[in-house]
């Protein structure tokens, strides 16, 4: 397979980057997206060029380092699957690809399509735990009863592997569904309850510091998110923090 | 952290979205209920509808309501303008290629263009009746006690009456403004009980099938009301 790809280039954070563009040829339908990416950079070295810098690690879906808007979507046309999984064979033979980075005031380009997503992590470091008393004798969590829905429903928010899709797809550029899923993960359990109040109200402080936008409930973070996290976390979220403004909590 | 939290938070400016929409669309309702009259007020010469015009802009409880009503279009407003200069400054540099209708529903993502297609009607709305009725000079109506009312009825059928040079594109800004509308609680109704939390499995269908229907059958009403006064002064 030939395609013609339309990659952004910049140099560095201050640089003001451009779209280049770069033909590819001899492309499997088995490769994945990544895959023919390296294929492009070998070509790029072996000229003596600069190879397109981009965030990769497990390439089997579950790390959350891979990115990349390709064709105007979050890791692609495909729904669940992460840029890693995507293969050449869910494009058309010499079709032209757009390639982007993440794009969002919180998340700077570091270089060609690798951002910045440590705003991510203060969100977590701002209330993204529980707090546990690791010395005497700490309660044994499988011996905690827990309802199975509740289980299931902290289990699918904990699925959110925080690639940052959901902020790059969004329209505003906002991080409700990355943040409420990590508030969700522990406050649908007993060991989130002691902090649930406290933990959403720094989550969400944290979240508005980092300059994210303001949810508008398009929905389109649930379409795009490759690991299927739903709207009801951020409908949870709202409910929480709601309640922990008006408790005074 | 709570005291600010509640006034500067980026979720404390989508629950007062949420709280005056939600308020607006009861409005919208009881709006509605007020002019359905007009498909039954001529029988009586406007008498009935011109003494409900006088009982809403006097009876002290639905004037405080009015105040209310005003209050919630003014932060609803600004507040909306407010989230999207901070939505475009989240994102300084925007796409190349861009297939935003994959994800999302059109109303969704033009909700500001809608409101300000909403504002337009507002304003001119405004101008043509709640002007004329609080401070324009409005023919007087005489009961048969001699007491005398004011005539909104015969203001507003005047006004879409076929001799009238502007009614005509009068009903067009009143459709377009009751389509935008329709878009707007299209998406906006079911967003406002998301927006404060109220979802869940057993009730989000209702909820979603509900703000569907109002947001069609609302504007449709409104609507109908105009072209029928139009119409049967033909």
């Amino acid at each position: 397979m030939n395609f013609t790809l339309k990659i952004w280039r910049q140099e560095g954070p201050q640089d003001e980057g451009r779209m280049e563009t770069y033909p590819v040829t001899g492309i499997s339908d088995e490769m994945s997206f990544l895959e023919m990416m390296d294929v492009l950079n070998d070509q790029l070295i072996r000229d003596g060029k600069d190879p397109v810098a981009f965030d990769h690690d497990c390439r089997e879906g579950i790390c959350g380092m891979c990115s990349m808007f390709i064709n105007g979507e979050a890791h692609g046309p495909n729904r669940k699957t992460t840029t890693c999984q995507l293969h050449m064979r869910s494009f058309k033979d010499g079709e032209t690809i757009y390639i982007e980075p993440w794009r969002a005031a919180a998340f700077p380009v570091v270089k060609d399509l690798a951002v910045d997503r440590s705003a991510f992590d203060r969100i977590i470091q701002a209330g993204g735990y529980v707090s546990v008393n690791s010395s005497g004798n700490p309660l044994d969590g499988n011996a905690i009863p827990i309802p199975k829905h509740d289980a299931d429903d902290a289990f699918n928010a904990a699925t959110c592997i925080g690639c940052g899709a959901c902020v790059a797809t969004c329209k505003n550029a906002s991080a409700m569904l990355f943040a409420s899923a990590k508030v969700s993960q522990l406050a649908l359990l007993p060991q989130g309850q002691p902090e649930r109040m406290s933990r959403v109200q720094r989550m969400v402080d944290q979240m508005d510091k980092e300059g994210f936008g303001n949810c508008t409930n398009t929905g389109a973070c649930e379409v795009e998110c490759p690991k299927g996290i739903s709207l009801d976390n951020i409908a949870r979220m709202n409910r929480d923090y709601l309640k922990s403004q008006v408790t005074g909590e | 952290m709570a005291q600010n939290g509640i006034l500067k938070s980026s979720l404390a400016k989508k629950y007062a979205m949420a709280a005056t929409g939600l308020f607006l669309c009861l409005f919208l309702a009881g709006h509605l209920a007020g002019n359905l009259q007009l498909f039954t007020a001529g029988s009586d010469g406007g008498r009935q509808f011109n003494e409900y015009a006088k009982f809403m802009t006097t009876f002290p409880a639905v004037k405080l309501l009015s105040y209310l009503t005003y209050f919630a279009v003014l932060f609803h407003l600004v507040d909306g303008v407010v989230l999207s200069i901070q939505n475009r400054k989240a994102r300084p540099v925007r796409y190349a290629m861009e297939r935003p209708s994959t994800n999302a529903g059109w109303s969704s993502r033009n909700m500001m263009i809608l409101g300000t297609i909403i504002l337009v009607f507002l304003v001119t709305h405004m101008q043509n009746f709640w002007w004329q009725m609080h401070f324009g000079s409005v023919p007087m109506q005489t009961l048969e006690d001699g007491t005398q009312i004011k005539d909104l009825y015969f203001v507003v059928a005047a006004f879409f009456h076929p001799d009238n040079g502007f009614a005509l594109p009068a009903i067009g800004l009143y459709l377009l403004g009751q389509f935008a509308l329709g878009f707007h609680l299209w998406h906006g109704f079911s967003s406002g009980f998301q927006s404060i939390g109220l979802r869940h499995p057993r009730f989000s269908a209702l909820v979603g099938g509900l703000g569907k229907a109002f947001s069609v059958v609302v504007p449709a009403l409104f609507s109908a009301i105009v072209v029928f006064l139009y119409f049967t002064q033909a």
